[in-house]
């Protein structure tokens, strides 16, 4: 079921440089792919929606200065699901709000579609957003609010009570649309606020942690339907969450933030598998951590050794160089375990298992001390072995599960 | 115990009799006299046209006031601004009718220029304004500032984003706020007392000026009125200022 926007289902053809971006290197230029704080960025096909630049944002004064966003770079593709995602304070609220203008970066460049919007005020950019607490106006009904901002724009009234029609359907709201938003629930909430922000067809819809005051079940549904008319709309999403499985589960591209930075831009793939950094792959599912020492390197792939003389290959990011002592990261479900230590390139006595359901976790405190190794093993029918505490195992790693990244 | 005083009070205007402390019988009688009395009605237009006026200059400058220093960048000034707004409150009353007082006369000394009526009205208005500005600006404390971020962002300017959203909003506040201003200026006595010139008889000042004769129960029917429109009042602020609390 496709609800008909006229220029937004075909947005590759949307008029951005006629109506924006008047020269096509302004348009182009993020094409270079460069670095962003010393992080590799992919090649980007296709056209920027966003293109944030050197993006500073200080609040406060002399002393008590903080900076918010630190000198942030990131291109944001048209049609996709982008999202921004951190621990709170790590800046991508802010970095949300200067898109929408409700702040002014202290330097650097936003642009939308090839034209500089960081001076305009929020009133005059085509970028409309879902505020975290829905932000609906209490004295109005559901239908004039997602009408306001057709309203705002002085459309015809025809045009507005059309598209408010067509709004309502899309969200599964017309049966409410006479109500005040105070007598609706959470969830009807949502989808007015979703609806009130698309009516206008902004270029970008920005959504700041929209689903965070939800149940969860409730949120499991909202992410499908966000998904849902994203795809409908064909309108640039930039998300903001702290929730890395909603950030991974629903997004084209994520940026992990942190401390005004982005750590890392990439496909929810690149950055589970691949992390650039150690807080990426800690802040992003589960992680072990181990010490070793590197013994030797070769495109992109490093020997390290542990403590107990065992050695294992492990990727590494570009633009890094390890050296000397670094830690390797192994995702949980990358590892197993072998009843015979000798077996395995690590070994240690099991200290825990915690059963999951779906899974099972074997915590296994190492023979050469430190944190402990969490194995994940998916449970099944006919589980072979089983294990009970106290017993001493080896752990083997599949191939590509060690990873060495940077402190 | 706090109100026996006033209950006797509103049960002697209905007394029969001719004196306010012997009770002989119920009438009504004295609510028709005080009607009736072409003095009553002087005084209470006198009072209309002050308050009513006081009240909608000073809801109008506390309105502008509490916009001013809720919604504006934080300027240099903005304590002593909200001092200077409050000030009335703390400064003893008969202070500033004295003040007032001199300060009218020092102008009609000097310019030779007299408001009339006028003097009153500005008097009431200064020293209801706090009351009006309290109201007002504790609703625009309590609105949520995102509603405004809200329709700045669906491409409202913000005299647009003003009128279709903050105004709407903080209705509430500002009818509670006239409420407070119409009664604090609908029983001024002090102040009033010392600026009103000749003509210029109050309510409140036409019952002082009745207390000092014989008094009949027609002062406790006048006192009666007086005090069911400042009930009414009241609660009009009160019902106004619960219905912003749900």
């Amino acid at each position: 079921m496709k609800i008909a926007f006229e220029n937004q289902v075909a947005a590759p053809q949307l008029p951005s440089r006629t109506a924006y971006g008047d020269n096509q290197t302004g348009t182009h230029l993020p094409e270079r792919a460069g670095f962003l704080n010393g992080v590799i960025v992919p090649e980007q096909p296709g056209k920027n929606a966003i293109e944030v630049r050197g993006v500073r944002k200080v609040f406060g004064t002399g002393e008590n200065q903080v900076a918010a966003l630190d000198t942030v770079s990131v291109s944001i593709r048209e049609n996709e699901f982008f999202t921004l995602l951190g621990p709170s304070g790590c800046g991508k609220t802010t970095l949300l709000r200067l898109i929408a203008g409700f702040d002014f970066p202290t330097a650097g460049e936003i642009l939308l579609h090839g034209k500089d919007i960081a001076p305009l005020p929020p009133f005059k950019r085509p970028v409309n957003t879902v505020f975290q607490s829905y932000a609906l106006f209490p004295h109005m009904t559901v239908a004039q609010n997602i009408g306001f901002g057709l309203e705002m724009l002085g459309k015809p009234k025809a045009e507005i009570e059309a598209r408010v029609a067509q709004m309502l359907k899309l969200v599964k709201m017309e049966a409410l649309k006479a109500r005040r938003t105070s007598q609706i629930s959470g969830g009807q909430q949502q989808r007015v606020a979703l609806a009130r922000a698309l009516a206008p067809q902004p270029k970008v819809l920005l959504l700041d942690e929209p689903l965070s005051a939800l149940d969860y079940k409730l949120r499991k549904e909202m992410q499908i339907e966000l998904k849902r008319l994203q795809h409908e709309t064909g309108i640039t999403f930039i998300f903001v969450t702290h929730d890395q499985e909603e950030a991974l589960t629903m997004s084209d591209r994520i940026a992990v933030m942190s401390a005004g930075k982005i750590l890392q831009v990439g496909t929810p793939r690149d950055i589970y598998d691949r992390p650039a950094e150690r807080f990426v792959a800690d802040f992003i599912g589960e992680t072990n951590f181990l010490p070793g020492t590197v013994v030797s390197k070769q495109a992109g792939v490093a020997t390290v050794k542990f403590a107990s003389n065992a050695t294992i290959s492990a990727g590494y990011p570009e633009g890094f160089d390890p050296t000397g002592e670094v830690t390797l990261v192994v995702r949980p479900e990358h590892a197993d375990l072998v009843p015979d230590p000798a077996k395995g390139t690590i070994a240690g006595t099991l200290a825990n298992i915690v059963y999951f359901g779906t899974d099972t976790h074997y915590h296994v405190k190492l023979d050469g001390g430190g944190e402990n190794f969490i194995v994940r093993h998916q449970n099944s029918r006919s589980s072979a072995v089983t294990y009970e505490t106290g017993v001493k195992v080896g752990i083997q790693f599949e191939e590509d599960a060690a990873r060495v990244l940077k402190d | 115990m706090l109100y026996v005083p006033v209950l006797i009070l509103m049960i002697f205007s209905l007394n029969s009799g001719s004196l306010v402390t012997h009770w002989e019988g119920v009438t009504l009688g004295w609510y028709g006299t005080a009607f009736l009395n072409e003095e009553f009605h002087a005084a209470a237009r006198n009072t209309l046209i002050i308050s009513v006026t006081a009240t909608i200059v000073s809801t109008i400058c506390a309105t502008l006031a509490a916009i001013g220093m809720t919604r504006v960048k934080p300027w240099r000034g903005l304590a002593a601004a909200f001092m200077v707004i409050n000030l009335p409150l703390m400064v003893p009353e008969i202070i500033t009718a004295v003040a007032t007082l001199s300060f009218f006369a020092l102008i009609a000394g000097a310019f030779g220029l007299n408001f009339g009526i006028g003097n009153l009205i500005l008097a009431h208005t200064v020293f209801c304004i706090p009351f009006a500005y309290m109201p007002i600006r504790a609703r625009l404390e309590d609105m949520d500032l995102t509603l405004e971020y809200a329709a700045a962002d669906l491409y409202a300017t913000p005299w647009n984003a003003f009128r279709r959203i903050t105004l709407p909003l903080l209705v509430p506040g500002i009818m509670s706020g006239a409420a407070l201003a119409f009664i604090v200026s609908f029983d001024d006595f002090t102040i009033t007392q010392l600026v009103a010139g000749p003509g210029q008889t109050t309510l409140p000042l036409y019952i002082w000026n009745q207390i000092r004769r014989p008094m009949t129960p027609e002062i406790n029917a006048i006192s009666t009125i007086l005090l069911m429109v400042s009930i009414l009042f009241v609660a009009v602020s009160f019902l106004i200022a619960r219905r912003r609390a749900k």
